[in-house]
């Protein structure tokens, strides 16, 4: 029978039932390969529920640094009878079953091409522990410690994140070590060795392990948010709960006690984003996490928040639509909802975090693109981004970085008698000059609305005025091009003319790709999107090849659709490369798909597609 | 409505404020309202609380929704910031604006339709949360904009301009604000100029959840033989709990008052309330019995007015989150930027 050998390259699944402690012991089994210096990239798979239904937590070891999803699972590790059927069928034959064997299967549950390792977890536990809580979360540990001896992860290194963890709770410490050996020990004497194995190796580095929800929080900590509204919605809720654990640290005054910021769990996320939008008229920094189907509720707002140009900063962490949709799976598909909220002719801006890096970096930047703009900023994150921990290149913040405030008039400005029109383009970029409540006693005052009005803010239904009003907006969002995070360029080493544009979570599973296409011979070169409105690289990027394929995590292409309605490109070089299962795009869907057009393509008479 | 606006130039003999303001000074723009609309004598009374107040007019933020009465912020307080949100709204975005600046004083302004339909759940949600505000909501009972279709106030039974009889329940604003937590809640008319001005004053003093239900008699199109918002029909039926007195310091009562008919109410800024009671089993301290006095009354067909409740140690969202005395508007990167320092170690914690 084939057999499966890898070093420091394999897929391990765990398949567990949500709520029996799992989660955690998964975690250490990950970032105990982390620390022998071997990169990993987990994901965790769950349901829209607290206890009993069926969880995965998928683990891709790969000292390449691929941090995409993978695909195929080399060992599963099945602790769910649920789902067993299910995760065997998966295995890749010549992979590995681990399970508990503590009860006897029939041979039908099996399969005869995959490599089977039986251990009496069940039965160890009830011998070691008469508590039955004990009894469930002490199995995880002992699954753990089997696992490390049967893939020779050294057990010091298990042991000492035990010791950060349990510092000071001497007791738990020892426990942990104890169950850990126990299957360690077991592993042994008792089981073959496997061909999946982890050797030290030194491609961490500096590298920091961390979800995208926490580094978002943590980016509107630095980028000065103080006032925080929000709805709880997954996947997004734990970046308020990231928030206010960070706030707790650094937002309190050491001398008053008091925080310096104000967090409120509103009603709703119409109340959410209406405190962000009262809050951002007012000259506080605030946003709201919410995920798409609270945007949907929050549109009416954002419309407002456009048409009166008040900064808001909203963390959209995107999941499967529409609707209720798929909750606890990831998508980009709310690109569309996002870039044209609202009623009327409205555009928003957008931010395209690839890791959460980039999410910490994006939702300090997008505080002060609000601020600067005076219009709602999207960071468009998602679930795989967010809700899972990701290894990344460590934060960073410029000391001499401080905020950017845009253009607030101030008493002294007013005094000297600047002339204060509102909605009034002066400095020929769109953006006009605001004052906040309470700044001078007679001037500059205005009264903000959603309707209608002229450059002085006074209510007007003229034509004239509402032109001059929104072709105004427009000339902020083209100044917004010129100044939002750029795209980033890939060349392949050789002249193609094939092109592809990606952004967001599609990131490693596209760097991966790319690696791999050029390996065989396919050479593309690649444009990763950080930002609508789009920055005049890309247009130049598609000018510059026949065909682009555009990959993207949603059913409609919805980011193609985005390009050749604001770029005018003819859809017809635009090929889409679409992933919409829940599940996190892999490298191998995206080799597939663009090899298929490929060869698709080598099979026609070449036929010239050029730009519209 | 009027076309021509009053002339700017002030009367040298017009009276000045503690502040240096005339009344005058606390106008906004020409009313766009029916001539006769009871909204209009509302804006007057608000301008006059402000002035005898001694507020200065750009510390005030105006709040309001969609509808009749939340046109009027741009017709009192011209020096003030104004904010005319969405329908239903207004609570959110006075609750964000309060959270930016805790300084400024906030009043919204609301109607039956923004307060009670649409934005039912915004407005208990900032009761619940004891916002420090004015709320005001101009109460006729109609969607005048829209010419004359029942509001979720509306009595049962009470008959429209076109002659239907509203079969539904209404929404007992009073109620709900009492119930769920609001620490200021007083009725009014706006007819009656001389109990407004000073519950709208002890509301702007209060520090707390002030909620004030004026019934606000739509000339349009509730003002008929029928309606339980006309002119006539609050008039006839208008039983005062109380007057208030605002007076700034605790002064000696001269006034003879039979024993028990008088309640000081100290505010949080030193201020005191002198409330005198109209009716002997009425006390606006005990926010259940003021409930059950309120709808005991109501029932029979009186509308209750003066100021039903009042809780003295009142206190607002920011002291439950424990906010920077400092208007968060107000900081920078030090205090709120953690700094490079401090990122190096949440670094090194996720390694």
């Amino acid at each position: 029978m084939k057999r499966i050998e890898a070093v420091n390259d394999f897929v391990i699944k765990f398949a567990n039932v949500n709520g029996s402690g799992s989660a955690s012991a998964n975690e250490l089994f990950a970032k105990a390969i982390l620390r022998m210096g071997v990169p990993v990239s987990p994901r965790n798979i769950f349901p829209s529920n607290i206890q009993g239904l069926p969880t995965w937590y998928e683990v891709r070891v790969t000292e390449h640094g691929y941090l995409g999803r993978r695909g195929g699972i080399d060992m599963m590790v099945a602790m769910n009878p649920q789902t067993w059927d299910a995760d065997i069928a998966e295995i890749e034959p010549g992979g590995y079953l681990f399970y508990d064997s503590t009860r006897p299967l029939p041979m039908s549950k099996f399969r005869d091409d995959i490599h089977v390792v039986g251990m009496p977890l069940t039965e160890i536990c009830n011998q070691a522990y008469s508590d039955p809580r004990q009894r469930q979360l002490f199995k995880n540990i002992v699954y753990v410690g089997a696992l490390s001896a049967l893939l020779d992860i050294d057990a010091a290194v298990i042991e000492k994140l035990f010791d950060e963890q349990y510092k000071g709770k001497e007791k738990l410490l020892a426990s942990n070590v104890k169950a850990l050996h126990m299957g360690r020990d077991y592993a042994k004497a008792q089981l073959a060795p496997l061909g999946l194995r982890v050797k030290r190796a030194d491609r961490v580095g500096e590298r920091i392990f961390v979800d995208g929800n926490s580094a978002a929080a943590l980016g509107a900590v630095y980028g000065g948010a103080t006032v925080c509204a929000w709805y709880p919605i997954t996947p997004s809720t734990s970046v308020v709960e990231a928030f206010q654990k960070y706030c707790s640290k650094f937002r309190v005054d050491p001398s008053t006690g008091q925080n310096n910021v104000a967090v409120v769990q509103a009603e709703d996320e119409l109340a959410s984003i209406g405190m962000v939008v009262g809050a951002g008229w007012n000259g506080a920094r605030a946003f709201t996490a919410t995920s798409g189907a609270g945007v949907s509720l929050m549109t009416e707002f954002i419309g407002l928040a456009y048409f009166a140009e008040i900064p808001a900063t909203i963390i959209n962490v995107q999941r499967g639509g529409p609707s209720t949709g798929m909750p606890t799976r990831t998508q980009q598909a709310d690109l569309i909802s996002c870039a044209y909220a609202s009623h009327g002719d409205t555009k928003h801006i957008l931010l395209l975090p690839e890791d959460p890096r980039e999410c910490f970096e994006h939702a300090a930047t997008a505080l002060d693109l609000a601020d600067r703009f005076q219009t709602p900023v999207f960071v468009m994150t998602d679930l795989d981004i967010g809700m899972n921990q990701r290894l990344c290149e460590p934060f960073e913040w410029d000391e001499n970085r401080s905020f950017d405030r845009g253009k607030v008039m101030t008493a002294e400005e007013l005094e000297a008698g600047k002339d204060f029109g509102r909605y009034k383009d002066v400095d020929g970029d769109g953006i006009p000059w605001r004052t906040l409540p309470g700044t001078h006693p007679t001037k500059g005052s205005y009264f903000t609305r959603g309707t209608t009005r002229d450059a002085y803010a006074r209510y007007s239904e003229r034509g004239p005025d509402y032109i001059y009003n929104v072709e105004r907006l427009l000339r902020k969002f083209a100044t917004a091009a010129t100044v939002v995070p750029a795209p980033i360029e890939r060349r392949a080493p050789g002249k193609t003319r094939l092109g592809a544009i990606y952004f967001g979570s599609t990131s490693p599973a596209m760097n991966e790709a790319l690696d791999a296409m050029e390996a065989t011979g396919v050479h593309i070169d690649a444009l990763r999107l950080r930002a609508f409105p789009f920055s005049a690289a890309v247009a130049e990027f598609i000018a510059a090849h026949d065909e682009v394929f555009i990959v993207e995590q949603n059913r409609d292409a919805q980011m193609r659709t985005l390009i050749v309605n604001e770029l005018e490109i003819n859809p017809a070089k635009l090929i889409r490369v679409l992933h919409f299962d829940g599940t996190p795009i892999t490298a191998r869907f995206i080799t597939q798909t663009i090899a298929a057009h490929v060869a698709k393509k080598a099979a026609q008479p070449e036929k010239k597609v050029s730009a519209a | 409505m009027t076309w021509i606006a009053k002339p700017k130039l002030h009367h040298p003999s017009l009276q000045h404020n503690a502040v240096g303001y005339t009344r005058r000074d606390y106008e906004g723009k020409i009313s766009t309202l029916c001539a006769g609309c009871g909204h209009d004598s509302i804006s007057a009374a608000i301008i006059q609380a402000c002035w005898e107040l001694d507020i200065e007019p750009h510390r005030v933020a105006k709040l309001s929704g969609i509808g009749c009465s939340s046109k009027t912020p741009d017709y009192f307080l011209g020096a003030s910031h104004g904010f005319n949100t969405v329908h239903g709204r207004m609570p959110s975005v006075l609750t964000g604006a309060n959270l930016a600046n805790r300084d400024l004083l906030y009043m919204g302004v609301s109607g039956d339709g923004d307060s009670a339909s649409i934005g039912l759940g915004q407005f208990a949600h900032a009761m619940r949360r004891g916002v420090n505000m004015v709320y005001i909501v101009e109460n006729n009972g109609v969607y005048g904009l829209t010419k004359g279709q029942f509001s979720a106030t509306a009595d049962r039974g009470s008959k429209s301009k076109k002659g239907v009889l509203n079969p539904d329940s209404p929404v007992d604003l009073i109620g709900l604000a009492m119930q769920l937590g609001a620490t200021y809640v007083a009725r009014s008319f706006s007819g009656d100029k001389t109990q407004l001005v000073p519950l709208i004053k002890g509301a702007i003093r209060h520090g707390g959840a002030a909620f004030i239900d004026v019934i606000s008699p739509c000339v349009a199109f509730n003002n008929h033989a029928g309606s339980t918002k006309s002119y006539d029909y609050v008039r006839d039926h208008n039983e005062a709990v109380s007057r208030i007195d605002f007076i700034a310091t605790r002064e000696e009562i001269t006034t003879e008052y039979a024993a028990g008919s008088v309640i000081e109410v100290e505010q949080h800024d030193g201020m005191t309330l002198r409330l005198r009671k109209l009716h002997d089993d009425y006390d606006p301290t005990d926010r259940v019995s003021a409930m059950n006095y309120v709808q005991a009354h109501q029932a029979k067909g009186e509308v209750v007015t003066g100021l039903l409740y009042v809780e003295p140690d009142a206190t607002d969202l920011h002291a439950a989150l424990n906010t920077s005395a400092k208007p968060l508007n107000s900081l920078g990167p030090d205090p709120l930027c953690p700094g490079a320092q401090a990122l190096e170690k949440i670094n090194a914690s996720l390694r």
